[in-house]
């Protein structure tokens, strides 16, 4: 599994005097934050939570680090969120979908069994899309936002 | 082994031009159909033809006419197959062995991989819902197939623009087109000429789902404006250097679909009137089909009648 490489790489990052704990430790400390929130949170945002927690102090590229390799790991949901992202905890069986889609992507064979509903467009095609669907008298769901 | 050869390896190139013009006009469920098969054949005949030439380079070893007892210096008169093409056979013919084999083995792996988790993924009514803010909508091939939609697309969509997107998703399922696009690919793993028209099997997939769509909501313009909808809220995809230029020198002018992404030309597509079948592009598919398996065997006959005057003269 691709996954599994990437632990370990944790950079010494924990502030000055934070004891060492395990990965797996911060991790399960960030998705109890997000899970708490009940709303997306961004990488600073659950740094301060873990602080206000009275969690030994992170530095922010640990916590960016542990996020996004939650991330990669399917446990969280990213959305943007200024420059940067903000993270939900994902459940139990949409846990299951993200691994299996970051399987099925990880070894390019996404194409040989997910048909995607709707791919992301090149910006020459969004602009076709736009030109095509304003064209159309009621159309009812092209551009609502 | 004379022109009848070189057909097989030559119509797969033609094929390559007409892949995407076909995938447009065509009726989807036809053209799937058309396509796929096309593909397999075209294929299979251009591995063989690959064989036939590498067969009548290694008759032309004298070890081999030692033990075939034929005459060499006879084979070697009337076939005019020169050394050095009954070589580059050989070479793409092992090319061929090895993409396919490859290509093979990482379909069989994706899918085997999409069976156990559309098994683990026990859903009420095969739908998925995947918690999160990514707007991600797919079809899982299975026993029995699921459909993983994110909760943050079904809140995006109203409850007519959600049928339409079920709809497509399982089309996807009940019609297997994933047996579909994997035979294609396959077919094009063997002979990369093909590989336009294996893409052009993945295009007229979607839209043989959304024509079925279409007809299961009775509203292509819902389906057109759902697809356009779930696009545009999707992540751009990598950008194209091409079309970044062209978007930069910012001209307003006519743009056409056909030479644009997969999902304009489909929402094109449904708000055009539903596709009709056209006998003659069909014919004309079935023809180029006809002629390479027709090439193919004859070419076989070829060097069965070439070994048959080697070893009268033996």
């Amino acid at each position: 599994m691709r996954g599994d490489g990437l632990d370990g790489s944790l950079p010494p990052g924990g502030g000055a005097g934070a004891p060492r704990r395990p990965a797996g430790a911060l991790e399960a400390e960030v998705l109890a934050v997000l899970r708490a929130a009940g709303m997306p949170l961004t990488a600073g945002q659950v740094r301060q939570q873990l602080a206000a927690g009275q969690q030994a102090e992170l530095s922010y590229s640990t916590v960016v680090t542990i996020v996004t390799r939650l991330h990669a790991k399917g446990l969280l949901a990213r959305e943007q969120a200024g420059r940067g992202f903000a993270y939900t905890p994902i459940d139990e069986a949409g846990v299951a979908a993200g691994r299996m889609r970051q399987v099925l992507e990880a070894g390019r064979n996404r194409d040989a069994v997910l048909s995607r509903f709707a791919s992301g467009l090149s910006g020459r095609d969004a602009r076709l899309l736009r030109a095509l669907l304003a064209a159309e008298p009621g159309d009812p769901g092209g551009e609502q936002e | 082994m004379r022109l009848f050869v070189y057909l097989p390896l030559l119509i797969p190139a033609l094929t390559a031009l007409a892949a995407r013009p076909l995938a447009a006009r065509l009726e989807p469920r036809q053209a799937t159909w058309l396509l796929t098969t096309a593909a397999a054949i075209l294929a299979g005949c251009a591995v063989a033809a690959l064989a036939l030439l590498t067969a009548s380079a290694a008759a032309g070893l004298p070890a081999l006419a030692a033990l075939g007892h034929y005459s060499q210096p006879a084979l070697r008169r009337a076939d005019p197959v020169a050394a050095v093409t009954g070589l580059a056979a050989t070479v793409l013919l092992a090319g061929a062995a090895v993409t396919a084999a490859t290509g093979l083995r990482r379909r069989a792996r994706a899918l085997a991989e999409s069976y156990r988790r559309a098994a683990r993924l026990r859903a009420d009514g095969g739908l998925v819902v995947m918690p999160g803010n990514a707007i991600e909508a797919y079809a899982l091939p299975g026993w029995p197939g699921q459909i993983v939609v994110s909760a943050a697309l079904l809140e995006a969509l109203d409850d007519r623009q959600r049928a339409a997107l079920l709809a497509h998703e399982r089309a996807h399922l009940a019609r297997r087109h994933h047996l579909f696009t994997t035979t294609a690919h396959l077919a094009a793993a063997a002979c990369p000429l093909l590989l336009p028209l294996a893409r052009a099997v993945d295009y007229t997939v979607e839209r043989w789902a959304d024509e079925d769509a279409a007809r299961a909501t009775g509203d292509r313009r819902l389906v057109a404006a759902t697809i356009g909808h779930v696009a545009l809220l999707t992540p751009p995809c990598r950008p194209r250097p091409a079309t970044a230029s062209l978007g930069a020198a910012g001209r307003p002018r006519r743009v056409s679909v056909a030479w644009a992404g997969p999902v304009p030309r489909r929402v094109a597509a449904l708000l055009a009137p539903p596709p009709a079948r056209h006998a003659v592009l069909v014919a004309a598919v079935v023809a180029a089909a006809a002629l390479t398996g027709l090439s193919a065997l004859e070419a076989a006959r070829d060097l069965h009648a070439l070994l048959e005057i080697a070893r009268a003269a033996h």
